[in-house]
């Protein structure tokens, strides 16, 4: 399974030059086994992928962690919807009242966006997700529920035995940097169990943290003691901080890295990387 | 042991950062955690209560009216927000595990996250005021 990384920014997306290196796309995360594809997420680096060029296939998969716009703001501009010859799988966490469609359509009609979302010619089928476990061609999918404001699930997928698990808005424990001793008191614990690649929400610093508590996301500290915490081999730590210069970032992870020593792979997640499992 | 349905572990982070005694049971019952403020009540830590099943740990304080009948589990304000899955409250007098006698006031209800799924129940409950 490759996992290329098209969108790596929180938030918001960024468009200036202190910000290339990592990148300004949003989230989105493409996953590939031979000619099959899954996306995960809707950020505007899935505007990329909207060529034919690019993607060939007829149907189109895409998981949505939750609705907050740098999860869907791509989902507009991706050129595929607009094919009436292509199907657009979209799945995304349920609620008790609200449908996924209804929830989608306050972004994708006037005056947010110029087109009702039934007028989209692309065959589209919502699909909500609450905790369950789903088969995409050879991805095996489990959603849970996960700590962030609004209905928000992360997800492990798992192909030819390897585990990708991205849990890229999350927010563990709240107001604290203590984690419960307990693994079934560890929000997202089940998805990120022994993962090979856990793509995980550091948007902080542990001081910015501090007054940003509740707002859904993790510090470095809580991305590493959650990887940690649950065997992950590999964390790449995503959904940068958008006023986060990459000077910054660089400066951040390395005074991080300075003062702690962890048994597993930690690093930036990169826009436009690719990562083999 | 698979990790706790969210909403579970959201109520034990709420129940952490609250001065009011807060116990959570699970879908079956099971006790899965009472807080600090709890413990006070109750005269033991949950670190050494540990999980109780609903048989256990509805006896086990010896729930008791004012004239000092036993009340039976099926009538604890907490029980029937599992069984009936609605809120429900009351008071009545309880052995807390150090010994001393308190009259509590309880309101519980159940613990329905997202699709309407079960995840459990939780009690708030008090000292009566004036009650030593």
């Amino acid at each position: 399974m490759k996992v290329r990384l098209h969108g790596t920014r929180g938030s918001y997306p960024t468009s200036n030059r202190e910000n290339e290196y990592f990148g300004g796309a949003t989230s989105c995360v493409e996953l590939i086994n031979g000619t099959e594809r899954i996306i995960l997420d809707a950020g505007t680096g899935i505007i990329a992928l909207g060529s034919e060029e690019y993607y060939k296939n007829k149907e189109f998969n895409i998981l949505l962690t939750h609705l907050h716009m740098d999860h869907i703001q791509g989902l507009g501009f991706f050129g595929h919807l607009f094919n009436p010859n292509n199907k657009i799988n979209i799945y995304g966490p349920s609620t008790t009242y609200e449908s996924l469609y209804s929830r989608l359509n306050r972004y994708l009609s006037p005056p947010l966006f110029p087109i009702p979302f039934r007028d989209v010619p692309g065959n589209i089928e919502i699909k909500e997700v609450l905790n369950t476990e789903l088969i995409i061609g050879s991805f095996k999918i489990t959603s849970n529920f996960i700590v962030h404001p609004g209905p928000t699930v992360g997800y492990r997928v798992e192909n030819q035995g390897k585990v990708l698990t991205y849990i890229p808005d999350h927010e563990p424990i709240m107001g604290s940097m203590e984690m419960f001793d307990d693994d079934d008191w560890l929000s997202g614990f089940d998805l990120a169990k022994d993962a090979d690649l856990l793509l995980h929400d550091a948007q902080y610093t542990s001081k910015e943290y501090s007054s940003k508590v509740g707002w859904g996301h993790s510090s470095m500290e809580h991305a590493a003691e959650f990887a940690h915490r649950t065997g992950a081999k590999h964390l790449l730590m995503t959904h940068h901080d958008p006023l986060h210069t990459d000077e910054i970032k660089k400066r951040d992870f390395g005074e991080f890295m300075d003062n702690h020593d962890y048994d597993f792979e930690i690093g930036l997640a990169v826009q436009g990387s690719e990562i083999q499992l | 042991m698979a990790a706790h349905d969210i909403e579970v572990i959201l109520s034990r982070q709420l129940a952490d950062c609250l001065s009011l005694p807060i116990f959570i049971v699970g879908p079956k019952g099971t006790l899965l955690f009472y807080n600090e403020p709890a413990e006070q009540i109750l005269g033991k830590r949950f670190e050494h209560t540990g999980v109780l099943e609903v048989d256990e740990w509805s006896k086990l304080f010896r729930p008791q009216d004012d004239k000092g009948n036993t009340i039976p589990p099926e009538n604890l304000p907490l029980v029937n927000a599992l069984n009936k899955r609605k809120p429900a409250a009351g008071s009545f007098w309880i052995n807390s595990l150090d010994g001393k006698s308190h009259k509590i006031t309880v309101t519980a209800y159940p613990i329905i996250g997202r699709a309407r799924k079960f995840s459990g129940a939780l009690a708030i409950f008090w000292k009566e005021e004036g009650e030593v």
